[in-house]
């Protein structure tokens, strides 16, 4: 039975977590993802959850901490923020290289500088080839069911995988919606027990973690990670289904809207997502052929399957909440661009670099993409790929 | 599709404006709605003017943009006239409704040309005489009930009382104050 | 499960572990650091006192104890420190350059 409520995001999340019960927190505050230890702790203090709570002085002991607790053989979470998540670099890469089926939850913000507490998705997609899958929330909702879905993708065997559930700062995890809740039991039973095969504290099999691996050994450990990776794919849509069986709320790489006979598209990550579907509405209304795709897993990138969806369009605008200093676009508009290489007749694909710091992205906005989508689709003439959207100019 | 009734607050840090923003969409939730309660963040400082927004709807909005063109505007601190432009964007079928003890007429002339609904509500002294104490939050969001209609106001009013009993179970003396400030907020909302 | 021992440089990738886990301890007996030598400790039994002096002091265990009694030199851990021959009172382990 669902449970109809109004929560923050941030809420929404501890929420979760507090059904999830996880055996070990590691715990440090930072904008905007402070309220969800801060939520956590009450839950804690109540006697609500089981879990050990570890409050450390940095996120690179928050995530070390994590990495301790989930090679011990625990469920190990925490949550950070832009140079939280940059100050757990290193860490990251252990996680994942050390196959530990950690969660975090990334309330998406800027990185310095200049200094901004504000969202955008530099923090997340700087960590995008830390190891870690990734799946971005739309809204408070998705942002809950992802974090529910998170350790049944995490655990699976063939993956082992650290998750990293990111949904955008203060847009969505400060700004309370309505909210549909699953039981405490539902959540149990979707989580299922933790019982890893292989952990620290078993004692009648002693175990070492983290070993060096030499040349002849690094390579193989890394194409295995990388098919874990691969495997993850598959989990990640079956549990999707089943929370959809659950839920009725389904979910896979991606959301497709309005794409069936879409000449324009528009392609991004996270609450922008809900703007353009507006968008694309009022221009549905007004007779023109455009759609969306809302890409949820960007960690494994769903490659073919976004070929797949857009092949049919004639121009494609994907809108980086980053940039990257290529030079050349950001890397959302650098890994859609090679998906769409090996079809026989790609669209045309304009990289947008946009939202940076809180810049607000709104439905006008989304509109003037289409607008200039509609020039390149019609003229054929490219013009610069790679543009800037939102900005002041001269 | 229906369009979400979109109200923007203008408040000083410290004052309660997004707690008024979050009690509205609480308020409309309960009632059936769907909504969103946000405030526009930055480093604030208290005294500082900072805006928080609301849409409420029969259906989930998806648009997580900030409010441009609010149907409501609530200027919780009646300085703030003079340094924010409350009244850009606002539709001219909607209205403000400003925290002062002056009348509508006597506020227009500093609203920059607004030519739609003026109302003005003495939250200050409402708030002193029931809760003993300068909080305007409270009365404004009845005021902000009452005229923009969102929620009904009868209805309105009893979830408040639900929400304050849980809110100040350890405290009940301030539920009485509290509702007080509630009622006399929504019979006292001038319009002009 | 698979063994420490069942992994070596020719393990196709898919015959690691996950995060190269090792799933047994001691496993350091496994691994071969005799051909880090460049000088043998060579064990000689009629010299030898049984003192023991020496097992203590090897840096890698390897002096081979079996009941109290020193047997003779685990080649294979043996990394041609020497110490072994410097404790020995009796001059009961010399060292001899490899390949003489």
């Amino acid at each position: 039975m669902a449970r109809k409520d109004r929560l923050s995001g941030n809420e929404a999340v501890a929420f979760a977590m507090k059904q999830i019960d996880p055996d070990v927190m590691g715990a440090f505050p930072i904008t905007p993802s402070t309220e969800i230890p801060q939520y956590f702790a009450q839950y804690v203090a109540n006697g609500e959850v089981n879990t050990e709570y570890v409050t450390v002085e940095s996120e690179h002991s928050s995530m070390s901490t994590c990495i301790g607790a989930s090679a011990a053989g625990g469920r190990a979470v925490t949550a950070t923020s832009s140079c939280g998540l940059a100050l757990m670099w290193e860490l990251l890469y252990v996680a994942a290289s050390d196959r530990l089926p950690i969660v975090l939850a990334c309330v998406n913000r800027a990185l310095s500088g200049p200094i901004n507490i504000n969202n955008d998705h530099s923090d997340s997609m700087g960590a995008r080839d830390s190891g870690w899958i990734q799946i971005y929330a739309e809204n408070n909702q998705e942002a809950y069911d992802n974090f529910v879905q998170a350790y049944p993708i995490a655990e699976a065997a063939g993956v082992r995988l650290p998750v990293m559930i990111c949904q955008d700062g203060f847009i969505t995890s400060h700004a309370v919606e309505n909210i549909e809740l699953c039981e405490d039991a539902e959540v149990k039973d979707f989580v299922g027990e933790y019982n890893p095969e292989h952990y620290l504290l078993k004692h009648e099999n002693p175990l070492a973690v983290g070993p060096y691996g030499v040349s002849p050994y690094y390579m193989e450990a890394k194409v295995a990670q990388a098919h874990a990776m691969m495997n993850a794919k598959q989990v990640i849509l079956d549990v999707g289904r089943r929370f959809g069986e659950m839920t009725g709320r389904s979910y896979g790489f991606f959301e497709s809207y309005q794409l069936d006979d879409a000449e324009l598209a528009i392609l991004l990550i996270g609450s922008s997502a809900g703007t353009a579907r507006a968008c694309v509405d009022e221009l549905r209304a007004q007779g023109k052929k455009v759609g969306m795709l809302k890409l949820r897993v960007f960690r494994p990138f769903p490659a073919e399957e976004i070929a797949e969806a857009l092949k049919g369009c004639k121009a494609v605008a994907v809108m980086d909440k980053t940039e990257s200093f290529s030079g050349n676009g950001g890397p959302l508009g650098a890994e859609v661009r090679g998906a769409l290489y090996d079809l026989p007749t790609p669209p045309r694909v304009i990289n947008y670099v946009y939202g940076l710091g809180g810049r607000d992205f709104r439905v006008e906005d989304c509109a003037q993409v289409f607008d200039e989508l509609a020039e390149v689709a019609v003229n054929g003439v490219t013009g610069s790929t790679y543009r800037h959207i939102g900005q002041r100019e001269e | 599709m229906n369009k979400p009734v979109e109200i923007r607050w203008h408040g000083r840090g410290g004052q309660g404006a997004k707690t008024a923003c979050l009690l509205l969409a609480d308020a409309a939730f309960s009632s059936g709605k769907y909504v969103q309660g946000f405030p526009e963040y930055g480093p604030e400082r208290m005294g500082a003017p900072i805006t928080a927004y609301n849409r409420i709807s029969d259906e989930r909005c998806t648009v997580h943009s900030n409010i441009y063109n609010p149907d409501f505007v609530v200027v919780v601190d009646e300085s703030l006239l003079e340094c924010v432009d409350v009244t850009a964007g606002l539709s001219p079928e909607g209205a403000i409704i400003i925290n002062t003890d002056k009348e509508p007429a006597d506020v227009r002339p500093l609203l920059r040309g607004y030519t739609g609904k003026v109302c003005t509500i003495d939250a200050r002294a409402i708030s002193e005489e029931t809760l003993g104490k300068n909080f305007p939050n409270t009365p404004m969001l009845a005021a902000a009930v009452k005229v923009s209609g969102v929620v009904d106001p009868d209805r309105f009013v009893q979830d408040m009382e639900a929400s304050f009993r849980h809110k100040f179970a350890t405290k009940p003396q301030v539920i009485a104050g509290n509702m007080n400030a509630l009622t006399k907020s929504m019979q006292e909302v001038k319009a002009g | 499960m698979i063994h420490a021992k069942d992994i070596n440089e020719h393990s196709p990738w898919q015959q690691l572990t996950p995060g190269c886990e090792i799933y047994e301890p001691g496993t350091a007996a496994a691994f071969n650091t005799g051909d880090w030598r460049t000088a043998t400790p060579i064990y000689h039994a009629d010299r030898c006192k049984q003192c023991l002096l020496c097992a203590p002091y090897c840096p890698d265990c390897a002096l081979r104890v079996k009941d109290g009694k020193l047997t003779g030199i685990e080649y294979m851990h043996c990394k041609g420190c020497g110490i072994c021959t410097k404790v020995c009172p009796f001059g009961a382990i010399t060292f001899e350059e490899e390949g003489k």
